[in-house]
């Protein structure tokens, strides 16, 4: 069964291997763990999967579908709410998975949304160089050439300045570092798209 | 909250023999070394800590000292594992917390008071 998990981002900070070298780890946190909302078969819906709910919204927020639907797994209305295609689902609705579903070792997928840097123009967007800052130089961040004039119109895919960052981004085979289960802590080697507090999607690694 | 949540997930990292280091101290750094076959020996390291950098798990410090008229510097993690002890031999009088002006002067020149 792929494992999934909705936690939070704590932030980084660096931890000791037994073999005493330094490791750069992210710290996720998932506090009273996601709850199975509903499991998907392929009979019912066609292909199989598990739905997981992280952090109770509260009702007065919430729609009465949303109400309805978590009432069937016995519990509150959940804040984010996500889904793990898997084969062979061992869990049933209203289960609770907590940080311990994964294992010291383990590789993760993560995904969340990255850090929105607004409208940014070619040299932070895409790395361009910029032009003389003095001597006259009327040219400094700018776009650059259009580029050449024979087709009367500009390329599609010319670089040109647009909103930067806030993307949707999946980070493969992180290492599964430590669990710390009375904490609802995992730490995971290296970094974790988007700011402190953020949602975050954990799954097993779908290339290990 | 979330600093918070970190120290206590660091905290069983952090060693509590630690001497108050500052810069200028001249100090005994005991590095134990992994060599084929997995066994491990003590190297001595001494010289002088020209920075100290980070807090917590991640704290570090700059060790500086000339090796055969070479200077040589040196970062350890005071909390790593690898270090087995880290002694103070003498505590030195400075009033920078980054002692980079060192490196350009002769060795009559980068003598530093003691403090007492």
């Amino acid at each position: 069964m792929r494992k999934g998990l909705l936690v939070r981002k704590v932030g980084m900070t660096q931890i000791f291997l037994e073999d005493g070298t330094i490791c750069p780890v992210t710290v996720l946190q998932a506090v009273e763990g996601n709850t199975v909302l509903q499991v998907k078969t392929l009979e019912n819906d066609g292909y199989s999967a598990y739905q997981l709910g992280f952090e109770t919204k509260k009702e007065r927020v919430s729609t009465k579908s949303e109400i309805a639907h978590a009432k069937k797994a016995n519990t509150t209305p959940k804040r984010f709410v996500a889904e793990v295609r898997s084969d062979d689902i061992t869990l049933n609705v209203g289960d609770v998975v907590k940080v311990d579903t994964f294992q010291k070792g383990d590789y993760v997928d993560v995904k969340a949304t990255s850090k929105g840097k607004g409208y940014a123009g070619p040299i932070k967007l895409n790395g361009q160089h910029r032009g003389p800052m003095a001597h006259g130089s009327k040219y400094h961040r700018g776009i650059g050439s259009m580029g050449a004039i024979a087709p009367n119109r500009v390329f599609k895919g010319k670089r040109l300045p647009s909103h930067m960052g806030a993307w949707t981004r999946t980070v493969q085979n992180l290492t599964v570092v430590d669990v710390i289960a009375d904490k609802d802590v995992i730490l995971v080697k290296g970094n974790v798209p988007g700011p402190k507090r953020g949602l975050v999607f954990v799954k097993s690694a779908i290339k290990k | 909250m979330s600093q918070q949540l970190i120290d206590e997930i660091t905290a069983k990292y952090l060693k509590k023999d630690v001497p108050e280091l500052r810069p200028g101290d001249t100090v005994k750094v005991s590095v134990e070394i992994v060599e084929a076959g997995a066994q491990t020996r003590t190297q001595d390291y001494v010289g002088l800590v020209i920075a100290i950098e980070g807090h917590g798990v991640s704290e570090t410090f700059t060790v500086r000292k000339i090796s055969n008229g070479i200077g040589v510097e040196r970062t350890f993690a005071v909390h790593s594992p690898r270090i087995a002890s880290i002694t103070v031999l003498r505590h030195g009088k400075v009033r920078r917390a980054k002692l980079n002006y060192i490196r350009g002067l002769s060795a009559k020149d980068a003598r530093i008071t003691e403090r007492r």
